[in-house]
């Protein structure tokens, strides 16, 4: 039928003949993607298959590029935040945490404590709604709906604690050079205490229907495994590497904003496959929930940001009813700022992975070349890797462990 | 008198039909209510109060929704496909014990349409002329999910239908009758066949649901991978055939399951109801102790549809042949040999 449109020189083509030949089976080509449910996003995968059974599998990105590397080259640094919330939408925070950090990286910057403490409860959170999301939809994409609205819920629950922080829930383009706009309202702490309150018998709850469920298991165990040394050659990090066995985490390797004050571990896991992908995700929530539980007891007071005139925001007040305020707001948003000439690279542990900031300037008041390090996109290069010779529902699961996430697939 | 009975039979079978479609209509409602108590929400609560009113809106949807038409060679397939998914759902109804027999008008009114000696044979009959509705469907869609789905549910029906007719084989060898109306009425008082055969009930529960397609059995049509399987190309009226025809065939194995298993219209207590109030109420209230039986196991359909994941294609398979037949094999000899002693005990 469609096979028809397959021009004769590509290499499907050559293998449907060859397959033909050989023992007169049919191969198809089924296009998964650009719009299907399982691809959570856009993206598409071109397979080959043989009835249920994939033998061949192209993946193909681009649906989505926004050409956030070159926009960023013609914007100052404060323009450059919306970009960063676009790229993982389900972790915005840890984004735009990880931008900030570079660019106090690349002006010499030392921030307060409470920041760099209230920094790791917000990033850990973000982490959590990250896991959330690519926990239960690996079980919607198995077939159990359920959980996945079940712990939703909870994922709305820290949209609310975003928006008290920065009155934006998906794309939230929070905080400011050396600290956040302004400090934490007592309201967003209640609402973090009462997530931590609540969340954990939530979780519990979810792990209990999925994680011993014979047909989650069977469904999931040896289905997309990556061994590690494959996985470190793809250049696999974050909970899809850990599963593989491998215990590299950039918060702990390359500790910043203070993460070396806490006490968590790195959950492993064995084979690489998605069942290990899921329960290393699902353990990470409960070390998350560990981080933050500390974070918030030893929370110090002080400043809500470091005192750098230069880069940080003059408050509203000042800005409508002082003139140097003014001036201020209009030179730090359109990039009038005194910036070094240096090259930096600086990563954050993401939601899926390390997320990197590569960023270089000349001195001007835009970056000279800004590359994002997305681990989506590294990932889904060893997809067609991973599901070669698995059946059709293998690959929905595997892509959906893996956690490809379409905006940091494109960039 | 032939009269009588004509004009009998068909009051009847308008009343069976009316409360199966009923019951379909309302099932889509309970199914979004169920999930949405499972699921923490509200669930829908516009059309009407408590959403009541909800399944007549969903059907007027589907009416006034385009009447898509796939690039296909064979429309004429195209439109049977639901057609038939719709019809053998339906036509399972007619020989279903619903109750005892009512005296009304100094008659006896048998509340069944037909009490074929064959009865159990017509159902599976019925059965696997439904898996066709579906395959033709997805065949004559032209797309390749909709092959896929439609390959998925013809070859699962076949695999489950076999394991299916050998867990009723031991219950015909028990009752020794294939009318559903004599294994109705046989399991009066507490002689429910689901005490006599458990693991016949559990192989039947079992492959009821992979002969209704729901989950964890609903590969067919699997959202998440098929995009909606057999009824991808599907829109309007066509689309609710298949969605209805499986809500009807859902109540219809509830029904099934109940009388085959649950003593039908039975209850504990009958024979004191019957000495105290008489034949007629003690039948009356059988026919609703039916009912909240059929509900149960459609709130138990739904319990698990919205609980568990579901199975892969090849481990379907395994389940079907390696595990479900053997067992029901096996289970066939074990009442064989039980049935053989207590015979020569006699």
């Amino acid at each position: 039928m469609s096979d028809l449109l397959l021009p004769p020189e590509h290499r499907y083509a050559k293998m449907i003949e060859q397959r033909q030949n050989e023992d007169g089976s049919e191969l198809s080509i089924l296009n998964l993607g650009p719009t299907h449910p399982a691809t959570h996003g856009i993206f598409q995968n071109i397979l080959l298959m043989d009835g249920e059974r994939i033998v061949d599998g192209e993946g193909t990105v681009g649906y989505i590029h926004r050409a956030f590397e070159k926009i960023a080259e013609n914007r100052p640094f404060y323009q450059i935040t919306p970009l960063t919330d676009r790229m993982n939408y389900c972790s915005s925070p840890i984004n735009n945490m990880g931008w900030w950090m570079t660019l106090e990286k690349v002006l010499d910057i030392e921030v307060p404590k409470r920041v760099q403490y209230l920094r790791v409860i917000v990033m850990e959170l973000a982490r959590i709604a990250d896991h959330i999301i690519c926990n239960s939809v690996l079980g919607v994409d198995t077939g159990a709906l359920t959980g996945f609205l079940y712990v939703f819920q909870y994922r709305e629950k820290i949209y609310e604690i975003y928006e008290e922080i920065c009155g934006a829930r998906l794309t939230t383009n929070m905080g400011r050079i050396g600290g956040f706009e302004r400090d934490w309202s007592p309201a967003t702490f209640k609402k973090i205490n009462d997530f931590l309150e609540d969340f954990p018998k939530v979780w519990q709850e979810f792990e209990n229907l999925l994680m011993r469920n014979r047909i989650f298991m069977d469904r999931t165990i040896d289905v997309g495994p990556i061994s590690a040394e494959k996985a470190i050659s793809y250049g696999f990090t974050g909970p899809n590497l850990r599963a593989a066995g491998i215990d590299y985490d950039v918060r702990v390797m390359q500790p910043y904003s203070s993460y070396e004050d806490f006490e968590f571990d790195i959950p492993v896991g064995k084979s690489g496959d998605t069942y290990d992908r899921f329960c290393v995700r699902s353990a990470e929530v409960w070390e998350s929930l560990k981080i933050i539980k500390q974070a918030m007891d030893k929370l110090p007071e002080g400043p809500f940001h470091a005192n750098v005139p230069d880069y940080y925001l003059p408050p509203k007040e000042d800005v409508y009813n002082n003139m140097e305020a003014l001036i201020y707001h209009f030179k730090i948003v359109m990039g009038e700022i005194p910036v070094p000439k240096t090259e930096v690279y600086h990563a954050v542990e993401g939601g899926n992975g390390e997320l990197g900031f590569y960023l270089i300037t000349d001195g001007s008041r835009t970056p000279f070349r800004l590359h994002f390090r997305r681990p989506c996109f590294i990932y889904y290069q060893a997809f067609n890797d991973m599901v070669r010779g698995q059946m059709l529902s293998d690959a929905i699961a595997t892509l959906s462990s893996l956690n490809v996430i379409a905006g940091e697939l494109d960039a | 008198m032939d009269q009588a009975i004509i004009i009998e039979k068909g009051i009847f079978i308008v009343v069976i039909f009316a409360i199966t479609m009923l019951f379909a209509m309302y099932e889509t409602l309970a199914e979004r209510k169920i999930a949405a108590w499972f699921q923490d929400r509200v669930g829908p609560n516009r059309a009407g109060k408590g959403g009541i009113l909800q399944p007549l809106a969903d059907g007027l949807k589907l009416f006034s929704k385009e009447e898509f038409f796939p690039n296909t060679e064979n429309r004429f397939l195209f439109i049977a496909g639901p057609a038939i998914s719709m019809t053998t759902a339906l036509m399972t109804s007619a020989v279903i014990p619903w109750g005892d027999k009512l005296t009304l008008f100094g008659r006896d009114v048998i509340l069944q349409a037909t009490d074929i000696n064959i009865g159990m044979l017509y159902v599976f009959g019925v059965l696997s002329v439904g898996v066709y509705g579906i395959m033709i469907g997805g065949w004559a869609s032209n797309n390749k999910f909709s092959l896929m789905g439609a390959m998925r549910a013809s070859s699962q029906m076949i695999s489950y239908e076999v394991a299916m007719g050998l867990a009723i084989i031991c219950l015909v060898m028990m009752t020794g009758t294939l009318s559903l109306g004599e294994i109705a009425a046989g399991q009066h008082g507490w002689r429910w066949n689901v005490l006599y055969q458990p693991v016949g009930f559990i192989i039947f529960l079992v492959c009821s649901f992979a002969e209704t397609n729901r989950t964890p059995f609903d590969l067919a049509e699997c959202e998440a991978e098929l995009i909606g399987g057999y009824h991808t190309e599907y829109s309007s009226m066509k689309m609710g055939f298949y969605l209805f025809a499986e809500y009807a065939s859902m109540f219809i194995s509830s029904t099934i399951l109940a009388v085959l298993y649950f003593g039908a219209y039975n209850y504990p207590g009958m024979d004191w109801v019957e000495s105290v109030a008489g034949a007629n109420i003690a039948n009356i209230i059988g026919i609703f102790v039916l009912f909240a039986k059929i509900c149960f196991f459609i709130f138990f359909y739904m319990w698990v549809r919205w609980t568990i994941p579901r199975f892969r294609y090849d481990q379907l398979m395994k389940l079907g042949w390696k595990m479900l037949i053997p067992l029901a094999i096996a289970n066939i000899i074990v009442t064989g040999i039980i049935i053989l002693l207590a015979d020569q005990n006699l």
